[in-house]
């Protein structure tokens, strides 16, 4: 097992195998998200308080979820490493990111479409909102500070440092937030406030969250691969590959 | 005391070294040569652990630096091309609190003692902005005096410097040499000091 | 002298003696706190409801302001390599280095803070909450701006970046500190929020030197 572990942790290797698995994960993810969208849209019936306006949170809930989940999982690959100084990780932090934020991004922008028809207003200061829009600017500012250092090893480290500092601090964040909105007895809306969850609609949420998630991980693996060609372009194996060569051979005169 | 071992450092995709190895024992003084650009700063802030070494190792007296590296950095003084000096503060000022800061005796004749002998007598308490670049460096390198490290790792010291401060200089380290210390030294200009000699030479 | 005590004296006695950091801190706080009233009106009663927030962010923002020169100037001229060399911990001496940023940032702006409250007509249970909040808060500014300021050591716009990274950890500080002073006035009592504040400065005093040092190896690597 170690063995295996190893021997894909090399960037080399890692590339031929993220490559073997993206078209299967991601075909599942769409044929996922066409059953859970269906289920969502078609077979859920209709609100009794909302109106057919409601069926947003197909979207708007298993994007929070995985704006969160995504985020863990950049905050491991961070703690894999700077413990264990491996490439990959880092690139695998990186890679997650991007997708992170637009999440965090869909999540705000789904929630407010979704609070218009609902509440009259485009924003709510509500805690789970608010907490969101904060996780957003942490990935925002990790996504920066990874692009704005030139040195690809420092910034792999740096961004690892950061990402696990936010991932640490987002249940202090998260808890401040929720204080801060109770105690101002505000408009504490709930997001499934006033409708009991019917069963059909959990389901339908659940196989887009996993369709969410089945997507962020056959896009992070592509990413990875662009990111180790990228780094790794100066190497023979590079060269090497298949499609390199037919790259090289069309835009050579 | 100081061995390494097939040490190797890349630059993103250049491989600036790769294989340097050699050892230094007390009173011997080691020539790092090679052309511009080839890595000779690089390499030595590597061996005082200012960088991780991909390949390779750096022990002092049989232990990895990477290991206790207390132990490594009490042993060790660094100059390199930055002088580290506060320009705002005396070299007075300056040198006590960098010897604070490095865990050696700071105390006022000492150091009184250390700038008066690299030939700043009566500037010890001027603002070093004030000084020209010559006596920044004597102010600098004032720190070889105060510390007892034993083993120096100098990035090209005797630069700016005119031939009185240089024969000052070369009377430090002899002095030190020949107190069992050690010393790792780049110039682009042939040095004559006392102790082993031994050079190294780094290519691409 | 250790070498704690040494640092801190040597980044007190180098702010002396150029004045700029204390100076641009105060000025800055005191310039929002004016600005504030100026765009919100001068009503009194709102502008008494709005004064813990106003007085926090401006103090926050006044904090971060002196951050970027935390490390950037030893690390230009080869101080903070000769601290990672040093076999002191790299830690102690950050530590030291941060306690220093305090005093010029951070306790100014503690002592001038129930001078600028008087102007939001707060009393004086609200004042003493909200120079105590700061008292422990403005650390917690220093501690985990420091981490930013490593991170983002020697990099191109490294001012606004540093802003980015650090806001969203400031949230928690802002929040129990401007609500302490909400609950005083509220009648509820500042207690809980004052504890937990005290509570972050520890994890914050105890966490953030060992991850500063960290990240400013890092960027000494490069």
């Amino acid at each position: 097992m170690n063995k295996i572990f190893f021997h894909y942790a090399a960037p080399q290797n890692f590339y031929g195998l993220a490559g073997r698995l993206w078209p299967w994960v991601a075909a599942l993810a769409s044929a996922l998200a066409v059953w859970g969208l269906w289920l969502g849209f078609f077979v859920a019936p209709t609100d009794f308080q909302q109106g057919q306006g409601y069926r947003i949170i197909f979207v708007h809930v298993p994007v929070s979820w995985m704006s969160m989940i995504i985020y863990l999982a950049m905050a491991f690959w961070a703690f894999l490493g700077l413990t264990f100084n491996t490439r990959l990780s880092g690139m695998m932090c990186r890679a997650l990111a991007p997708t992170g934020a637009i999440c965090a991004f869909l999540s705000l922008w789904t929630g407010a479409l979704w609070g218009k028809p609902m509440w009259g207003t485009w924003w709510v200061w509500d805690a789970r909102l608010t907490s969101e829009l904060i996780l957003f600017f942490l990935y925002l500012g990790y996504i920066a500070l990874t692009n704005a250092i030139d040195d690809t090893r420092r910034a792999d480290k740096a961004g690892g440092i950061l990402a696990l500092v936010g991932a640490l601090n987002v249940p202090v964040i998260y808890f401040s937030v929720k204080w801060w909105n109770t105690l101002h007895q505000g408009a504490s809306v709930s997001l499934t406030q006033g409708s009991k969850m019917a069963e059909i609609m959990l389901q339908a949420m659940l196989i887009m969250a996993v369709a969410f998630w089945l997507y962020a991980i056959a896009i992070a693996l592509y990413r990875v691969r662009s990111m180790i060609l990228m780094r790794e372009r100066h190497a023979q194996w590079v060269a090497d590959l298949p499609e390199i060569k037919a790259q090289v051979k069309r835009t050579s005169p | 005391m100081l061995t390494v071992s097939h040490l190797s450092l890349s630059r993103g995709h250049r491989r600036l070294f790769s294989d340097v190895s050699f050892s230094l024992m007390p009173g011997q003084w080691l020539h790092l040569e090679g052309d511009n650009g080839v890595g000779k700063t690089s390499l030595l802030r590597l061996l005082c652990g200012l960088g991780v070494c991909e390949q390779g190792e750096v022990t002092w007296k049989n232990q990895s630096i990477v290991q206790e590296p207390e132990n490594f950095r009490a042993d060790l003084l660094y100059l390199g091309h930055q002088l580290a000096l506060k320009e705002d503060l005396s070299p007075l000022e300056n040198l006590r609190t960098d010897a604070l800061v490095a865990g050696r005796d700071g105390s006022v004749d000492r150091v009184m003692a250390a700038l008066g002998q690299m030939g700043l007598r009566g500037r010890e308490h001027l603002p070093v902005r004030v000084l020209s670049q010559g006596q920044k460096r004597r102010t600098a390198l004032a720190r070889l005096l105060i510390s007892r490290a034993p083993l120096w790792i100098l990035d090209e010291p005797f630069v700016a410097l005119d031939s009185p401060a240089q024969n000052a200089l070369s009377g430090v380290i002899n002095a030190h040499l020949n107190d069992a210390g050690m010393l790792l030294v780049t110039s682009h200009q042939p040095l004559s000091l006392q102790g082993q000699a031994l050079s190294y030479r780094l290519t691409a | 002298m250790s070498a704690f005590w040494a640092v801190v004296q040597r980044d007190l006695v180098l702010a002396m003696r150029r004045k700029t950091e204390v100076i641009t801190a105060v000025f800055f706080f005191v310039v929002v706190a004016a600005l504030f009233p100026l765009g919100i009106g001068p009503e009194i009663n709102t502008l008494r409801l709005v004064a813990p927030g106003i007085l926090w962010v401006g103090a926050l923002l006044a904090s971060m302001l002196s951050l970027g020169r935390l490390f950037a100037a030893d690390f230009a001229d080869g101080t903070l390599e000769q601290m990672a060399l040093s076999p002191n911990s790299l830690s102690v001496l950050v530590a030291a280095k941060i306690l220093a940023h305090w005093l010029l940032s951070g306790l100014p702006l503690v002592l001038l803070a129930p001078v600028l409250g008087l102007q939001f007509d707060l009393t004086e249970e609200a004042l003493w909450t909200l120079t105590i909040g700061l008292l422990l808060g403005t650390p917690i500014l220093s501690l985990i701006g420091a981490v930013g300021a490593a991170l983002t050591l020697g990099v191109r716009g490294g001012d606004v970046l540093l802003s980015l990274l650090i806001l969203p950890l400031y949230v928690p500080a802002l929040i129990f500190g401007a609500g302490a002073v909400q609950a005083q006035m509220s009648g509820l009592g500042a207690a809980a929020h004052l504890s937990i504040l005290a509570a972050m400065a520890l994890v914050a005093a105890v966490f953030s030197p060992w991850v500063s040092a960290a990240s400013l190896r890092i960027a000494l690597e490069s």
